[in-house]
């Protein structure tokens, strides 16, 4: 048996009309493709266009200083904004030396055993658990368990424990980047395991590790629902002065105000969407920024 | 450094080393309170509700007479969500991937996937505004009888919300498979659709299937958008222009409310995030096992 | 040099940039009907880009460009009425890898002529295009199993079955055997003989014994610049050029 090659003469340059229908087939599925990139990249457009025309009239500095209010016109966000403030300092004060030293026993001290692995699926699961559940553990241990009541602090152990599994993945990425044999090189000169890590791994992997974290804060930042469950929803007419003292946050009073009726609340809704962009912004940059100062190096 | 020292140094590492392992293990801590809780508190809700009662009635009042504790209508709000948000998302999500692996320039891609990022990390209380302030109004334009608050308009914010999850998971699921495929399937005639459709995409099947099961996880668990826009009305209808209620718009209505601790109303909150965990966290053991899996096949 | 035999493809003046690295300059060559054609020169001389033109594999690649004209049988495959699509059915390839489908044995070697809509009995074709690989006998029990289950060496033959059976006229062959053990590069060697009656190949390679061994005439290469072209023999016994001898006698470097 064999076979013929196709030197049947027939010469290029003139294709079938079934090439050329699947050609008009590729060309139709690329198009299909870009129309839904660009229908993707045109909603942050359309977002941010619609944000900016219903809250731009309304930002000032009336706006950034005063409290709430139920007249529009009086209304502002500067106990949402401090609340904010307190919330994310406290949250990064829990969950970063929690975080990073979780990631740096996975990493660098944990044994190839069961339990590690355990805890390595447990990890990538919680990052994935509704944000809204961790409301009710929240709710359940630390507002009615531990008495902390709708407090600063109550606000904050609920948001570490939300960006947790986030810190421990992204740390671990940045930790498993440095080098071994750099590890090994400060090992054969006689350090113990904590000068290694202390004076070699975590210096090398704080860029990564920062970025990580600054991210994982900016969700918290975001997150509404787990607030509202343990009761941050409350009219509140001044700026907390400790951890204990009771607060509303950002996207809590942008909730309250855009679950109203009246197209003002709308408005000062998107106002309200336009201070927590520009927050998001400014700890997005400076991630950026660590990236580019750490990529330097 | 005389071995007493030097003992005295291993104490030191050995309390360093149970402390990183005490923040390890805080995770699984977490994860065995939060079982524990909605544990206890539902099956109290079962000493009170039938287990029957509770899963396959189709009436949800449990804050006004005649109560009534079906969930099936918070479910149905849900799947409504659901599967508006899916259609949304995962073909367009897909189709990003596909545009960013195998069509789009470095340049192009180079400002595309910084788009898509700032779109994943808008909080999704700025969705909820925004399906409020522009998708309802877009869509009363274009229908008769859209209801203020609607299912239609929270699904598809969730959708563009989680669409950049979608997208980005495809993308790498897409990259993964070594381009000799390509050139394989290009050297035997195929056109760029035949390639991705028929090679790469199949090739790529299971990192697919994980992001979509992963996006669907994350729009069952969606919050803030869904309370604001979809409404708080438990009705089980396939009517997405209707006002609806999702599970955890729910939980939001009754912890909004001054519910007293204790009572059979505070109990619903548990049994049904223990209904919402349990669904997601079983999807997100099954994406994270398939995604374990085809990083095994090309790494 | 080379009497007149007939040319199918024919390489006037070629110059391929990577940006603004050239990787292959001003390259003449000629490739004639059922002979092997050899293509050999140290890593990075332009080899396996030259050949990927061939079939305009290179298109693919981001900022490469091209100079001059590629001839097959009178043709530019580089006009602009060319179907690069059409060009790959005249030309088939074989690559550095074995890069099978994740699909089963059968499908492998059936998919490209079902594209294509290639006529006749698809089961018949498979075979056909099984046996010239010389593999039917090995996987004709197990055609639905997958190929990722099959060795590196059967792999490649079945990426063989899967060029040939798109009834090419010319097949193009990138360092096909560097992946695999000596048993199975001697199989597909022997293949080669049996293949050059009905096909003209072209087989990029490192492996100058390789190419002494199954090539009639032998193209040596060296940073882009075909060096000398000729007869296999002529090439490896008496070369005209000092830096040819050179590399074949191993004093290269």
């Amino acid at each position: 048996m064999k076979i013929s090659p196709s030197t049947n003469g027939d010469s290029l340059g003139h294709r079938s009309a079934s090439l050329r229908r699947r050609h008009v087939v590729a060309s139709l599925f690329k198009a299909l493709c870009i129309g839904f990139t660009l229908f993707a990249v045109s909603v942050l457009g359309l977002l941010i266009a619609q944000v900016g025309a219903d809250g731009l009239p309304w930002l000032d500095a009336q706006f950034l200083n005063n409290f709430p209010s139920r007249f529009p016109e009086k209304a502002g966000v500067k106990s949402a904004l401090y609340g904010t403030l307190w919330v994310v300092s406290l949250t990064a004060l829990i969950a970063l030396p929690m975080g990073v030293l979780a990631a740096i026993y996975l990493e660098d001290y944990a044994p190839a055993s069961r339990l590690t692995r355990v805890i390595e699926i447990n990890i990538a699961n919680l990052a994935g658990v509704p944000s809204i559940v961790y409301g009710i553990l929240g709710l359940a241990i630390f507002v009615r368990f531990f008495g902390l009541e709708r407090s600063v602090l109550a606000g904050a152990m609920t948001m570490s424990l939300l960006i947790l599994p986030v810190i421990i993945i992204s740390s671990k990425e940045a930790i498993r980047a440095v080098p071994s044999s750099i590890r090994l090189a400060a090992y054969a000169v006689g350090a113990t395991q904590w000068q290694v890590v202390r004076s070699h791994v975590l210096p090398a992997a704080i860029p990564g590790i920062l970025t990580g974290v600054i991210l994982a804060l900016s969700r918290a930042i975001g997150e509404t629902a787990p607030l509202i469950m343990i009761g941050a929803l409350t009219y509140v007419a001044f700026t907390p002065e400790g951890p204990m003292d009771e607060f509303t946050a950002l996207p809590i009073q942008i909730f309250n105000w855009a679950s109203r009726p009246q197209a003002e609340f709308h408005e000062l809704a998107a106002a309200g969407i336009i201070v927590l962009l520009a927050v998001l912004l400014t700890m997005n940059a400076l991630a950026v920024l660590i990236r580019y100062k750490g990529t330097q190096k | 450094m005389t071995l007493l020292a030097a003992s005295k140094y291993r104490w030191g590492e050995a309390i360093l080393r149970q402390l990183f392992f005490v923040c390890a293990f805080i995770s699984v801590l977490t994860t065995v309170i939060v079982i524990g809780i909605l544990a206890v508190e539902t099956s109290s809700f079962f000493e009170e509700v039938s287990v029957t009662d509770f899963l396959f009635g189709t009436e949800w009042r449990p804050l006004l007479e005649p109560k009534a504790y079906g969930i099936l209508p918070l479910l149905g709000g849900t799947m409504l969500i659901v599967v508006g948000s899916s259609i949304v998302a995962l073909p367009v999500g897909l189709a990003c991937a596909v545009y960013l692996s195998e069509y789009a320039s470095d340049r192009a891609r180079n400002i595309i996937k910084p788009v898509l990022e700032v779109l994943a990390g808008i909080p999704t209380v700025v969705y909820g505004y925004f399906a409020i302030s522009f998708v309802t109004p877009g869509l009363r334009l274009v229908f008769d009888d859209v209801q203020i608050f609607n299912a239609a308009s929270a699904a598809i914010v969730v959708g563009v919300m989680v669409l950049p999850m979608v997208a980005s998971l495809c993308d790498d699921a897409l990259r993964s498979v070594p381009s000799s495929l390509r050139e394989g399937a290009y050297s035997v005639g195929a056109t760029s659709y035949e390639v991705t459709a028929r090679v790469v995409v199949p090739a790529a099947l299971s990192g697919i299937f994980a992001a979509f099961v992963l996006a669907v996880s994350r729009a069952i668990g969606e919050t803030m958008a869904v309370t604001l826009a979809a409404g708080a009305t438990p009705n089980l209808t396939l009517n997405p222009l209707e006002s609806i209620q999702t599970m955890t718009a729910y939980i939001v209505q009754v912890s909004l409310g001054d519910t007293p601790s204790g009572g059979l109303a505070y109990k619903t909150l548990f049994a049904v995030a223990s209904v919402l965990f349990t669904i997601t966290l079983v999807m997100n053991l099954l994406a994270n096992k398939v995604m374990r899996k085809y990083q095994e096949v090309y790494e | 040099m080379i009497n007149s035999e007939n040319a199918v493809l024919e390489a006037r003046d070629v110059t391929i940039r990577y940006g603004g690295h050239a990787a292959v300059k001003n390259v003449n060559l000629s490739i004639y009907e059922k002979k092997i054609t050899a293509i050999i020169g140290p890593s990075g001389c332009g080899k396996s880009t030259l050949l990927r033109s061939l079939n305009r594999m290179n298109d693919f690649i981001d900022h490469v460009t091209q100079d001059g004209e590629i001839l097959y049988r009178d043709t530019n495959l580089y006009d602009e009425g060319v179907d690069p699509v059409e060009v790959r059915l005249h030309m088939g390839m074989v690559f550095q890898r074995p890069n099978p489908f994740p699909k089963s044995i059968f499908r492998n070697v059936a998919w490209g002529p079902t594209i294509n809509g290639l006529p006749g009995d698809i089961n018949l074709r498979v075979e056909r295009a099984l046996k010239q690989a010389a593999l039917w006998e090995e996987v004709k029990d197990r055609l639905d199993d997958s190929a990722l289950n099959l060795s590196g060496g059967q792999q490649q033959r079945l990426c063989i079955a899967r060029a040939l059976a798109m009834e090419p006229e010319v097949i193009l062959m990138d360092e096909p055997c560097s992946a695999l053990d000596p048993v199975s590069t001697a199989r597909i060697e022997d293949l080669l003989f049996e293949l050059k009656q009905n096909y003209t190949i072209v087989i990029v390679t490192h492996n100058m014994q390789q190419a002494s061994r199954v090539s009639d005439y032998t193209a040596f290469m060296e940073s882009g610049t075909l060096i000398e072209y000729g007869d296999t023999d002529q090439v490896f016994t008496r070369p005209k050029q000092k830096r040819t001898e050179d590399y074949v006698t191993g004093r290269f470097g």
